[in-house]
């Protein structure tokens, strides 16, 4: 790996080194290092591009790393990965995507990621996408997860975008079984002509289901996001989707809420917030002697952190 | 020292203050109070630069700060507590104490401060500036900043808004800590009859004008007696 490649990968995945046990680096489509042991494994699918990840039941403390980064402009890279959790495993999910694109073309890559968490299984799963490079070629992501979660297990989704990557389209989808719980957080940062759309679709539909999706977003220059979420109570179940964003110039950020209660006992909540940056908070962080840009770096720096 | 010089400000065509001429000297404690609407946060602000005045002009020291910013005059060593606390989302009461402190500092430094305004620290040095705070405690880690900054010049617009349980004892421990500062000047926006009692001098505004500048002697008996008291004057 090159410099290029290291520094793409210090930005999706700081944590990734030599002592690393599970990992798989796809580098311009193809998985170019890759390290397993024996309650983790990673499959290299045949019928299409992509991986297996197989975690077996009651897995304690397991983490993997799945980094994709390209440096090829031009390039498209599509790569279905579908995680397997056996039942009662713990473990942490690292992936991401960097782009380096110093040409004229547009590379992108297109992740397609589906969990299959069985009874009590727990994941952590960290996304991190990043774009870099002089060239007028886009920088474009679009990923896709879909998580279908048995009786009892949970899902915590940490989502980010906060820099370089000119256009994405986001889709998480989630089926959602009885006594399971699925919490997402998505930060995203667009600037100059960036476009972000982001959809989530939860279906909740066994008892005491419960999903909780925070979305902070900040719109800067002409950038435009566009954020929606639909969800189903289908059953006794608690939903609460809170989309806070901050626009900036001329940022522009639409939020399309959808909560659809089809049981007497859905509990479902949409909270949405769009502003500039107040005042008032720019005022208190002068009065600690911070410039009117600083004061707004911190209070953008905060929110998405 | 700071000195205002025929400040006058309106709002809708409505006079908010005129006319202010004002001394406040180094090492002094002073305590604005006046009825609701007489003007008193106003003139806070314009010292802070939070508020332009429409005419007249601020000297710090002898120089001229009406034109400066906000966050200039904080460099210059002016502090304000907000009568509303403001909240942030993302940012941690540690970070705003940081931020307040201008350095790298530990978590037991700010966790130190904290206590000051009798929060239990650890509890609270990793929270979110947002609305799981109640108003009193926001109110406190408010006071909090400024005792982090320890300005020259200490302005707390109605420190005692919202804290009504919190000891007062706490709230003037502060207010001494401060005046032994080598300027320590505080300035106080308060109705409270225990912080109007341990103030050097009282300036008592009324419609936008002061009325009276006086020492407590002089003036807290009067002001007990007088219609104001129906105004809000209250222990």
């Amino acid at each position: 790996m090159n410099n290029v490649d290291k520094n793409l990968l210090k930005e999706i995945n700081e944590t990734l080194d030599e002592k690393t046990e599970v990992y798989n680096i796809r580098k311009n489509g193809e998985s170019i290092k890759r390290k397993v042991n024996s309650y983790i494994d990673i499959v290299t699918k045949e019928d299409k591009s992509g991986l297996d990840i197989y975690v077996k039941e009651n897995t304690l403390f397991g983490i993997v790393h799945i980094p994709v980064i390209i440096t090829e402009s031009g390039l498209t890279d599509v790569v279905y990965n579908d995680f397997h959790i056996g039942a009662n495993a713990n473990v942490i999910i690292m992936a991401g995507c960097g782009i380096h694109n110093d040409l004229h073309k547009n590379s992108e890559h297109d992740g397609i990621h589906r969990f299959y968490l069985e009874e009590n299984a727990k994941v952590k799963y960290v996304e991190k996408h990043y774009g870099e490079g002089k060239g007028k070629g886009k920088k474009i992501l679009n990923p896709t997860t879909e998580i279908y979660m048995k009786k009892g297990s949970s899902m915590n989704m940490d989502s980010v975008q906060i820099k370089g990557v000119d256009d994405t389209i986001r889709i998480t989808k989630a089926t959602l079984d009885a006594n399971t719980t699925l919490e997402i957080s998505e930060k995203i940062l667009t600037t100059g002509k960036q476009t972000a759309k982001t959809e989530f679709i939860v279906d909740l539909n066994g008892e005491n289901a419960s999903v909780h999706v925070t979305s902070r977003s900040v719109a800067e220059g002409s950038s435009t996001q566009e954020f929606t979420s639909n969800i189903t109570g289908n059953t006794k179940c608690y939903a609460h989707v809170e989309c806070d964003a901050i626009i900036k110039d001329e940022g522009k950020v639409k939020a399309i809420p959808e909560i659809y209660a089809k049981n007497i006992d859905a509990n479902l909540i949409h909270e949405a917030a769009i502003g500039k940056i107040a005042g008032e908070q720019l005022n208190k962080l002068m009065t600690l002697g911070l410039n009117e840009q600083e004061a707004e770096e911190v209070i953008i720096k905060g929110f998405l952190k | 020292m700071l000195e205002l010089k025929n400040i006058n400000f309106k709002r809708d065509n409505k006079v908010i203050l005129k006319d202010i001429n004002l001394i406040l000297e180094d090492n002094k404690f002073y305590c604005i109070t006046g009825p609701n609407g007489s003007g008193k946060s106003t003139l806070a602000k314009i010292i802070m630069g939070l508020i332009t005045p429409d005419s007249g002009t601020i000297y710090y020291n002898g120089k001229d700060i009406t034109n400066l910013s906000v966050d200039k005059r904080a460099k210059l060593g002016i502090g304000f507590a907000f009568q509303t606390p403001i909240t942030f989302k993302g940012l941690t009461v540690y970070d705003l104490l940081r931020l307040a402190m201008n350095k790298e500092v530990t978590k037991k430094d700010a966790c130190n401060i904290l206590s000051k305004v009798g929060l239990c620290a650890k509890e609270y040095i990793d929270r979110e500036l947002n609305n799981s705070l109640s108003g009193g405690e926001l109110k406190r880690i408010e006071i909090a900043t400024i005792i982090a900054r320890c300005p020259d010049v200490s302005i707390f617009d109605e420190p005692e808004a919202g804290i009504d349980l919190w000891s007062f004892k706490y709230l003037t421990g502060i207010f001494k800590e401060l005046g032994t500062k080598a300027k320590g000047t505080t300035i106080v926006i308060s109705h409270q009859e225990r912080i109007l009692s341990i103030a050097d001098a009282i300036i008592l505004l009324e419609a936008g004008t002061i009325k009276e500048i006086g020492t407590k002697a002089t003036m807290l008996k009067g002001m007990l007696n007088s219609d104001c008291n129906a105004g809000g004057y209250h222990e």
